[in-house]
């Protein structure tokens, strides 16, 4: 596979210590990982060093071709309070033609019609436009921050099957963030579990029986290993691929 | 004819009222989109410590209410990066210190060196032909300097992280739109004094959005609906004898109720 973007010995100083140290990692092309981790434990510093919006103070982000990156923020973090149409939003950073804006729109399911004013687009709608409006500027690499934040189970079920469908069709690599392990990313090909450093990684069975995740995400973590080991039962040969990466001694 | 416009004050208090209004609406604008009136409120607060400094070392008033609210800004940039105290804090901190500090100071001056009701309620009607000539040159330099910082403040207003993550120059931007407000609320304080700067800021702006579709449209109409009510303000302050910076306000006031209830009507008469 072609490896698109790799991180290696990543660190980040925050106000007091590092807030993230060394963090080595790398997606390939049509990969789907997922970064879970409580809050503070520093994905969205990594996911930002990764975007080259902030800089390194130790390690290095390598970007392994001429990349495009389409981000799709946290939809809490954008303001809805600018008079906008959807047409003028899925082009806020560049103009693209009317035929890729109705494929996009498909592809995503956005089906509010593109006059409509963003603020008064539902959340979920809203969602597949930020989306949308990464996909328009045909990237490499997607990198999605908390994309089920605010959604119901069954729109989480609904959006996690929008990535892979995205995934599948356009081949790039996608970066989602989570605060959280939800049972539906069990379709993610690798998790990467956070907290300052990496504590764990490897396949989304694999991750939720490792020892550090459930010291990390506590008595939930459990009940839910339960649940998904009742749902996943036919997974777990994947637990072989599981390598603990040791980060700092945070 | 403009030798003769401006000998009359009253005209020359409309130019200078107009020209800063028209840049008051778009900035005002920003300030609504990015949820921040609280932050013009400080730097509003601010001008009072302004004129009184201003006072002490006899520097032009404008320029020291927008040097005081540039240092603001700028401390309160410093309080939240470096050392950690949450905005609103700051913003509390920042704009209730400059008031007190701006009061006390005014109280050291002798009464004949201060005009008060100028202070609290604006005094536009005094504006000199030279004051009218730097409003002017504000608005043209303003107008060009937002002109090209558009796209990314809007984007960055938006979202900071989509503008950083396409190459956009998201701190020179940010600094700029700093630099515009300080500017803009200095002009402010002599039309509307010092309680009612970011009433100027914030109502046309208000206004402006029950009407404007795209993010021009409302800018613009800020801008035309802040210059509407300076000369409502101006006109009804001539004749009725009003103070001109409340008076002002109030038309801003009237139309942007206007603007409400009309809003509601095509809402339920579509």
């Amino acid at each position: 596979m072609t490896m698109l973007i790799s991180a290696e010995n990543l660190s980040i100083k925050g106000d007091v210590g590092w807030r993230v140290k060394n963090v080595n990692l790398e997606i390939s092309k049509g990969e789907i990982v997922t970064m879970i981790g409580p809050n503070g434990s520093g994905k969205s510093t990594v996911a930002k060093a990764l975007l080259r919006i902030i800089s390194p103070d130790e390690g290095q982000v390598i970007h392994h071709k001429k990349l495009k990156i389409g981000y799709v923020p946290q939809s809490l973090q954008v303001t809805r309070a600018v008079p906008m149409t959807l047409k003028r939003f899925l082009q806020l950073t560049t103009s693209h033609s009317a035929k890729d804006i109705d494929d996009v729109m498909a592809l995503v399911g956005l089906t509010a019609p593109l006059t409509q004013s963003v603020s008064d687009l539902s959340g979920g709608q809203f969602q597949r436009a930020l989306i949308a409006r990464a996909l328009l500027l045909k990237p490499d690499l997607m990198i999605l921050d908390e994309p089920v934040q605010g959604v119901d189970f069954k729109g989480e079920v609904a959006l996690y099957e929008l990535i892979t469908q995205i995934r599948d069709k356009i081949q790039c690599g996608m970066l989602l963030i989570s605060h959280d392990l939800h049972i539906v990313m069990s379709q993610t090909d690798r998790v990467i579990c956070m907290n300052g450093h990496i504590c764990c990684e490897g396949s989304p069975s694999a991750v939720i029986a490792d020892a550090s995740y459930l010291t990390l995400f506590g008595p939930k973590a459990s009940e839910f290993l339960a649940l998904y080991q009742h749902d996943h039962d036919h997974h777990h040969h994947h637990d072989d691929d599981h390598n603990h990466l040791d980060g700092a001694t945070a | 004819m403009i030798d003769a416009l401006m000998d009359d004050f009253f005209y020359r208090a409309l130019i200078a009222g107009i020209a800063t209004a028209a840049l008051t609406g778009p900035i005002g604008c920003f300030i609504i989109w990015r949820r921040m009136s609280f932050f013009g409120d400080t730097l509003s607060h601010s001008a009072l410590l302004g004129v009184g400094l201003g006072l002490v070392f006899s520097i032009h008033q404008t320029l020291a209410v927008f040097l005081i609210a540039l240092a603001i800004s700028f401390s309160l940039h410093w309080l939240r990066q470096k050392a950690s105290i949450s905005s609103d804090t700051s913003l509390g901190i920042l704009s209730h210190g400059a008031l007190a500090l701006g009061l006390l100071l005014l109280t050291f001056l002798p009464p004949s060196r201060i005009d008060l009701s100028a202070v609290f309620f604006g005094d536009i009607l005094t504006s000199s032909p030279r004051d009218v000539g730097i409003a002017v040159f504000c608005l043209v330099g303003g107008l060009i300097v937002l002109r090209l910082i558009w796209h990314s403040l809007l984007v960055q207003t938006i979202n900071p992280e989509i503008a950083k993550a396409e190459g956009m120059r998201t701190k020179l931007v940010e600094f700029t739109f700093s630099l515009l407000l300080t500017i803009v609320i200095a002009f402010s304080f002599k039309i509307v004094g010092v309680l009612l700067i970011s009433a100027l800021l914030v109502i046309p702006a208000a206004s402006a959005r029950q009407m404007a579709s795209n993010p021009e449209m409302a800018a613009l109409l800020a801008s035309v609906i802040g210059c509407l009510s300076v000369a409502g303000g101006l006109g009804a302050s001539l004749h009725a004898d009003l103070p001109s910076g409340p008076a002002i306000v109030c038309s801003a006031l009237v139309i942007f109720l206007a603007s409400v209830m009309g809003r509601l009507l095509i809402i339920r008469y579509r």
